[in-house]
C-alpha cells in the first residue's frame, strides 16, 4: 500500500502544520499527485492552498507526517537543488521589477550555470511559446507590461530550466475576466503539449474545471474531496456543494447570455 | 573685504582647504559605506541584532564632536605596527565622521532591504536561490534606491560635520570658521561656510540624480562586473592608504596651539624659535579645540604647546581655585611631572586671565574702576559671557557671588562674539581675556579684580620629558623665551593678528626677531 510507483510524482502522507503561535493550517493530508497531471487545489482563502504549495518546494516543512518528491522525502532534499526542479509561478507581483522580460525568464538558467546565449535563446523560444513576440519583449521591464503579458512571462519563467513539476499559485487571480479566459485556453493548450505535472491553487470553479485533471477541494486545512472534475458536482458535502453552485450559476449565466 | 575679494587673494589656500574637506568626506562617507551595508544586511538576517546596533549608531549621533575627540585622542590602537586609532589629525577626524554619518547608511540598508515585497523574496527563494543569490540578485538592487538615499544623507552629515575637523588639526573649511569666529571676522566665517554649503548642495544635488536612475538600472555584463570590482578594490586600497597616512610624520619637533589667536600666535613663536636655534623640524599642529591640546601632548601627538598655570590648576587637574601665582604654578609644576611626566617650563611672562570688560564710556560717566564699582549698578545690565565662563569652577557662579552681581539678563554666546556685542551695545559687560586684542580695537576697559577672585592665567610652555631628554637643544630654547612677553606685549601681538589681519607666522617672526631671539 504506500510502495511508489513511477506514476507518482509527489506524495503526502498525513502532513500537518502548525505556526509557532499554535494556529493549524493543514491537518492531516493524505494526496497523490500522478506524473502529468493537473491537480487543482480547490478552497476559499485561508483554506490551506498556498500551504500546501509551499510545503511541496520547501518554503516550510511540514511540523508532522512526510511529504516525498519523486519518492524521496522533502526534507532530504537539499532545498535549493529540490526547488530549481519545481518551476514555480506566483501572482504577478513575482516577476523581479529591476530585470528585463529576458533576464527574468533567465533567472533560473543563470542560477544553474547556462551559458548567456543558451539562455537568450531558451528565453525567445519561451517568449514566442507563450505567445509573445520575442523581438517586441526581450527587453521590455515587467512595468511596462500589461497583467496578461505579466502572467505569460510568469509561466514562461517557470518553464526555463524544463522542470518536470510546476506549481502555480492563483496564477491569473489578478487578471481581468476576458484576458482570463484567454490566457486560461492558451495554458491548456501549453499543457497538453508539455506534459508537466502541474500543482494549481485557485479559489475559482471555473478555472478548475477547465484545467484540472483532478480537483482537491480544501476547507480550513483539511481535505474534503479528491477526485474528477465531474464528481465534485455530484458530492453532497456543504462546501463541496457551495462551490458547485458558484459553479453552475456561473454556467447559467454564460448560457442567457 | 567682501567674499569675493577674499576668494580672489586666497584662491590657492581655498582650493587646499575645499581639497582637505572633500578628502575628509569622502573617506569617511567610503567607510562608513563599507561598515554600513554590510550591517544593515547583516540585521536583515539577524533581527535580534538590529535594536542594539541601530541604539549604537544613534547614540553617536548624539554624542557633542568635542566630547568624541576628547575620546578618541587617547587612543594609542596599533595594527601591524601602524596606528590605526587614537591621535590628532585626519585619522581622529575621520573615525568621527564615520561614527556619526553610519546611522543613516545602516538604517537605509536594513529598511530598504526589509520593504522588499515578501512575495518578490517567496519567488527568488521558490525558484531555488541561494541567500547569498537572493540577496545579490534581487535584495539588493531593489534596496538601492533607498541604500543610496542613505548614503546621501550621511555624505551630507560629513560635509557638514566635517567643519569641525580644523579643532583636531586635520584642516578642512572649518579652519576659515574657526579662524573667522576668533578674529571676529564674518567675511572670514562665510569664506568657510559658503563653500561647505555649496559642497553640501553639490554632493545632495548628484546623489539625488544617482538614486533617481539607478532605480531600475539594467544588471550588468561579467565585463563591466569585473571592471567594477577592479574600481571598488581601488578605491578601497586607497581610502586605507590615506587613512594610514593620515596621521603626522614621525622624527619631527610637533609643536601645539589651542584654537584661538593668541595660541596660534604663540605656537608660532615656539616652533620659529625652535627652527631658528636647532636644527630640528617642526611640525605646527595648531588649532586644538578645547582641552585637546592636552590630550595631543599627553598622548605623544604633539611635543609642546603654550598651557596657562590656572586652565592647569582647574580643567585639567580639577583643583579648587588658587590665586597665589606661584602656589599654583608649583602645584601643576608637581602634579604635571607626577600624573602625566609633561615638564612646565619657563614661563613667557604673562597673565591671561578674565577681564571684566566694559565701554569707555560707561566707565567714564558711572566712574567704574573696579568690578565692586560695577556690582553696585548692575541690576539694570544685560551681561554676555562664553560658554566656558559660565561653566568653569573659576567662572560666573563663584564670580557672582563673590561680588554680588546681579544681573538683568545674562546671554550665554561664544567668547569671541561678546566683544562686539558689548561694543554694539547690545550687552553692558563681559568677560574677556585680558591679552585680547580685541580690548583695544574696541576701546573697552578693563576693571580691577580688587577682591583677588580669579586665579592666575600665567602662560608657560608644557612639554613632554621624553622630548626634552631626547632634544637637550628643545629646553635651552624654552629657557631662553622665559620672560620675553608682557601682558601689553601679547595684547599688543594679538591685536596684530585680530586687527590688523596679519599672518600669526609674520607677527611672531617679527617679535622674535625685536628680541634678538633668531635672526
Amino acid at each position: 500500500m504506500a510502495m511508489t510507483d513511477d506514476q507518482t510524482a509527489i506524495e503526502f502522507r498525513d502532513v500537518s502544520f502548525t505556526l509557532p503561535d499554535g494556529r493549524t493550517l493543514l491537518s492531516n493530508l493524505s494526496l497523490r499527485v500522478q506524473s502529468g497531471e493537473t491537480l487543482v487545489l480547490l478552497g476559499r482563502s485561508g483554506s490551506g492552498k498556498t500551504t500546501t504549495m509551499k510545503l511541496i518546494n520547501r518554503l516550510i516543512d511540514p511540523t508532522a507526517g512526510e511529504l516525498r518528491v519523486e519518492g524521496k522525502p522533502t526534507i532530504e532534499w537539499d532545498p535549493i537543488r529540490l526547488r530549481r526542479r519545481i518551476g514555480y509561478v506566483i501572482q504577478e507581483i513575482g516577476l523581479f521589477p529591476h530585470l528585463s522580460v529576458e533576464e527574468n525568464i533567465g533567472v533560473v538558467p543563470r542560477l544553474e550555470g547556462w551559458a548567456a546565449e543558451r539562455i537568450r535563446q531558451r528565453a525567445r523560444a519561451l517568449l514566442t511559446m507563450v505567445g509573445l513576440d520575442a523581438d517586441r519583449f526581450a527587453a521590455r521591464f515587467p512595468r511596462e507590461l500589461s497583467g496578461g503579458q505579466r502572467q505569460r512571462i510568469g509561466v514562461a519563467r517557470a518553464l526555463a530550466a524544463d522542470p518536470p513539476v510546476i506549481l502555480l499559485d492563483e496564477p491569473f487571480g489578478a487578471l481581468d475576466p476576458i484576458t482570463r479566459r484567454e490566457i486560461q485556453r492558451e495554458f491548456k493548450t501549453l499543457q497538453q503539449e508539455l506534459k508537466k505535472t502541474m500543482i494549481f491553487v485557485t479559489h475559482d470553479i471555473a478555472e478548475a474545471f477547465v484545467l484540472g485533471t483532478r480537483i482537491a477541494l480544501l476547507k480550513d486545512g483539511q481535505l474534503i474531496l479528491l477526485d474528477e472534475p465531474q464528481a465534485l458536482l455530484r458530492s453532497q458535502h456543504p462546501e463541496a456543494r457551495a462551490f458547485a453552485e458558484c459553479f453552475n450559476d456561473a454556467q447559467s449565466r454564460g448560457s442567457r447570455a | 573685504m567682501t567674499l569675493i575679494e577674499f576668494f580672489s587673494h586666497n584662491t590657492r589656500e581655498l582650493l587646499a582647504l575645499t581639497f582637505e574637506h572633500l578628502f575628509l568626506v569622502a573617506v569617511s562617507t567610503g567607510i562608513a559605506i563599507l561598515i554600513g551595508v554590510p550591517l544593515g544586511i547583516l540585521l536583515t538576517r539577524k533581527p535580534g541584532l538590529s535594536k542594539p546596533v541601530l541604539g549604537f549608531a544613534n547614540i553617536m549621533q548624539t554624542v557633542p564632536s568635542l566630547a568624541l575627540f576628547g575620546f578618541l585622542i587617547p587612543l594609542n590602537i596599533y595594527l601591524f605596527h601602524v596606528k590605526i586609532l587614537g591621535g590628532i589629525g585626519a585619522r581622529t577626524a575621520i573615525v568621527a565622521l564615520v561614527l556619526y554619518a553610519l546611522l543613516p547608511i545602516i538604517r537605509n540598508t536594513f529598511t530598504g532591504i526589509s520593504n522588499v515585497d515578501p512575495a518578490i523574496r517567496d519567488a527568488g527563494r521558490g525558484m531555488g536561490m541561494t541567500d547569498r543569490q537572493l540577496l545579490l540578485q534581487v535584495e539588493l538592487p531593489l534596496a538601492l534606491g533607498v541604500i543610496i538615499a542613505g548614503v546621501r544623507v550621511a555624505t551630507v552629515i560629513c560635509v557638514g560635520t566635517a567643519t569641525i575637523a580644523a579643532a583636531i588639526d586635520a584642516g578642512g573649511l572649518g579652519r576659515y570658521i574657526f579662524r573667522g569666529l576668533r578674529a571676529n571676522d564674518n567675511t572670514l566665517i562665510l569664506a568657510g561656510a559658503v563653500p561647505a554649503a555649496l559642497i553640501a548642495m553639490g554632493a545632495d544635488l548628484a546623489l539625488g540624480y544617482i538614486e533617481r536612475t539607478i532605480q531600475f538600472g539594467k544588471t550588468i555584463g561579467a565585463k563591466s562586473k569585473k571592471i567594477l570590482w577592479s574600481a571598488i578594490i581601488a578605491v578601497l586600497v586607497g581610502i586605507i592608504v590615506a587613512y594610514v597616512f593620515a596621521g603626522k610624520g614621525a622624527g619631527a619637533i610637533a609643536v601645539g596651539s589651542k584654537d584661538f589667536t593668541e595660541q596660534v600666535i604663540l605656537g608660532e613663536i615656539l616652533a620659529q624659535a625652535i627652527e631658528g636655534k636647532t636644527n630640528l623640524q617642526v611640525v605646527r599642529r595648531f588649532d586644538l579645540g578645547g582641552n585637546l591640546a592636552h590630550e595631543a601632548l599627553a598622548a605623544g601627538e604633539i611635543d609642546v604647546y603654550v598651557e596657562y598655570t590656572g586652565t592647569a590648576l582647574l580643567a585639567i587637574l580639577k583643583n579648587p581655585p588658587v590665586t597665589d601665582p606661584q602656589e599654583v604654578l608649583r602645584r601643576v609644576k608637581a602634579e604635571y611631572a607626577r600624573r602625566f611626566k609633561l615638564e612646565w617650563t619657563e614661563p613667557l611672562g604673562f597673565n591671561n586671565t578674565f577681564a571684566i570688560l566694559v565701554r569707555a564710556d560707561d566707565a567714564r560717566q558711572l566712574n567704574l574702576k573696579r568690578i565692586t564699582d560695577a556690582a553696585r549698578v548692575s541690576a539694570q545690565w544685560r551681561a554676555g559671557f562664553g560658554q566656558d565662563f559660565m561653566s568653569r569652577a573659576d567662572g560666573y557662579p563663584g564670580f557672582a557671588q563673590t561680588y554680588g552681581f546681579h544681573f538683568q539678563e545674562i546671554r550665554e554666546m561664544d567668547l569671541s562674539l561678546t566683544y562686539r556685542a558689548l561694543a554694539e551695545k547690545q550687552v553692558d559687560l563681559i568677560a574677556g581675556n585680558s591679552t585680547d586684542g580685541l580690548i583695544s580695537r574696541y576701546g573697552l576697559v578693563q576693571l580691577e579684580d580688587d577682591r583677588h577672585y580669579f586665579p592666575p592665567y600665567d602662560g608657560v610652555p608644557v612639554a613632554r620629558q621624553d622630548t626634552l631628554e631626547k632634544h637637550p637643544e628643545v629646553r635651552r630654547v624654552l629657557q631662553q623665551l622665559g620672560g620675553i612677553l608682557t601682558v601689553e606685549a601679547m595684547r599688543k601681538l594679538n591685536y596684530a593678528v585680530d586687527g590688523e589681519k596679519r599672518q600669526p607666522r609674520e607677527v611672531a617672526r617679527e617679535f622674535l626677531k625685536q628680541k634678538g631671539i633668531i635672526q
